[in-house]
């Protein structure tokens, strides 16, 4: 059995006009150490699926099973960096680590947390601004707190939802550098959420493209045959760059949105 | 059009200067009886010049009498934080608090402290305690419910940050619930201060204590208009001052 199994997972919501049906019935495995991005729309239920691995909500039907155990609930060991930041405003870029630390390690001495605290600050390169509240932050810094964030627990599995979609191109590019970076130094088991084509390409070992939704699945995975450590530069010249491409672009033109 | 400095400062006195005019007219026309700008000057300087003698309980300078009412106000104000703090806490997290309690919070709301005060008397028999109840009772209501509000609009996303750590009940509530709900707590407290002040006037005039409210009332019954037209000036700058004061309070714990 894979480390993550995702087996027929459903969801529906039902709002006031009516049932919509989102997921409908989407597998999803991958191995630890694997970095796989699912390549899809906006609006066809990308973060729904992160939700639920995440276990912040309940599906209506399927399983996900994370290391043999079944997700019922939210834990420390599925960090997820969310879209929006989601960094707590009134606690400094350490606080907002350290919130993590300290939840994942209460039996550390202190001064082992703050250490630990330090070392991922020091990962994303904001030791300067450590002391510093988001609001005083550029978008590019604030998901790079919300990475360490997410790194700080250590967990089994990082979900990325769409992390850098609210940064602009040059930001993104950085942040996408860094990430293949943190992610070579640290071969954490990452499902990485995004609409960018390319930015799943350079980055994971693996891509599902989903179609758009109601009833949203998976397609069949694509296979990334670039090999690491990647460079952004002349990676588009490269056949297995363009093959993945060609796979994915096709797919998802295949199943566009209806409108 | 864009407001200049100088017009920063002319134009408001421009409506003062307005508001005496007609204040003249009407007290040269229709309310003899009302006294004239120089005259409630003339009657009021020593009260405002010397804002501190004391002749006796009920004439004392304008000063003395504020902080009466002042310290009166500080103490059913901080007894209204007290209790509508942890009420609004309460309604805004359970919902079953929130279904028990909030029609009797909804029901309260609108009681006149009049209707309070005379209760206020029956419960403590003394004037001084009775006129705090009636202060807090009617002040709460702002903080009560902005802090409940608070509450209940925190953003899913912060809580999911709590979910996915597990914080205990204690961490989420001080590290995340609090935190973010302090902006509308305080913003409650701005206008329960601004009720407080509100109330103090119809208390003291009630129990007959000393204080802006009480020598109003007095002076009222002794005929000296002049003092009336006093206390009302001396009550709307205090009250404009508090909301200033914690206004500035409020911007502070804004920052996010």
């Amino acid at each position: 059995m894979a480390y993550l199994e995702v087996r027929s997972l459903r969801k529906t919501y039902t709002g006031r006009r009516g049932a919509t049906a989102v997921l409908g019935g989407v597998d999803l495995s991958l191995d630890e150490g694997e970095f796989v991005a699912v390549v899809g729309y906006s609006g066809s239920g990308k973060t729904t699926l992160v939700s639920l691995i995440g276990g912040l909500i309940a599906p209506d039907g399927g399983e996900i099973l994370l290391d043999g155990v079944p997700v019922t609930a939210p834990g420390p060991e599925r960090g997820i960096v969310f879209q929006q930041y989601s960094l707590l405003p009134w606690l400094s870029v350490r606080d907002n680590v350290a919130l993590a630390v300290d939840a994942v390690n209460p039996g550390l001495p202190a001064s082992e947390r703050r250490r630990i605290t330090d070392e991922f600050i020091a990962l994303v390169n904001l030791t300067p601004a450590a002391w510093k509240r988001p609001r005083e932050l550029s978008g590019g810094m604030r998901q790079r707190v919300a990475v360490a964030r997410g790194l700080a627990t250590r967990p089994k599995l990082l979900l990325m939802d769409e992390p850098f979609s609210a940064l602009d191109a040059l930001t993104r590019a950085t942040l996408q550098d860094e990430l293949l970076r943190i992610w070579g130094a640290r071969r954490s088991t990452v499902i990485l959420i995004t609409n960018d084509v390319d930015e799943a390409i350079l980055l994971a070992d693996r891509i599902y493209p989903m179609t758009p939704g109601p009833d949203a699945v998976l397609g069949p995975a694509i296979e990334v045959g670039l090999p690491r450590p990647r460079q952004r530069r002349h990676m588009s010249l490269e056949p297995a760059y363009q093959k993945a491409r060609q796979g994915l672009v096709e797919f998802l033109r295949a199943c566009r949105p209806s409108k | 059009m864009r407001v200049g400095t100088p017009q920063k400062v002319i134009l408001p006195l421009l409506g003062v200067a307005a508001v005496l005019v007609v204040w003249s007219i009407v007290s040269a026309t229709v309310a003899p009886d009302l006294p004239a700008p120089a005259r409630t000057w003339q009657e009021s300087r020593r009260y405002v010049l010397e804002p501190f003698f004391k002749d006796g309980e009920m004439n004392q300078g304008i000063g003395r009498l504020a902080f009466y009412s002042l310290v009166r106000v500080g103490k059913g104000f901080v007894l209204a934080l007290a209790i509508g703090t942890p009420i609004g806490f309460l309604l805004g997290l359970s919902r079953r608090f929130h279904e028990s309690f909030d029609p009797i919070v909804q029901f309260m709301r609108p009681i006149s402290p009049l209707a309070w005060l005379p209760l206020g008397l029956v419960i403590f028999q003394k004037s001084e305690p009775a006129a705090i109840f009636t202060i807090a009772l009617c002040a709460m209501w702002p903080t009560v419910i902005n802090t409940a509000v608070g509450v209940r609009s925190i953003s899913q996303d912060y809580l999911n940050v709590g979910r996915v750590l597990k914080l205990s009940r204690l961490k989420m509530l001080t590290r995340i619930v609090i935190p973010a709900t302090l902006p509308y707590v305080f913003t409650g407290y701005r206008l329960s201060l601004g009720l407080a002040w509100l109330v103090i006037v119809a208390a003291e005039m009630l129990t007959g204590t000393p204080g802006v409210g009480g020598f109003l009332w007095q002076e009222y019954n002794s005929l000296v208009y002049s003092h009336i037209i006093l206390s009302v000036i001396t009550i709307g700058t205090i009250g404009f001052v508090l909301d200033r004061l914690m206004g500035l309070v409020e911007a502070r714990v804004r920052v996010h």
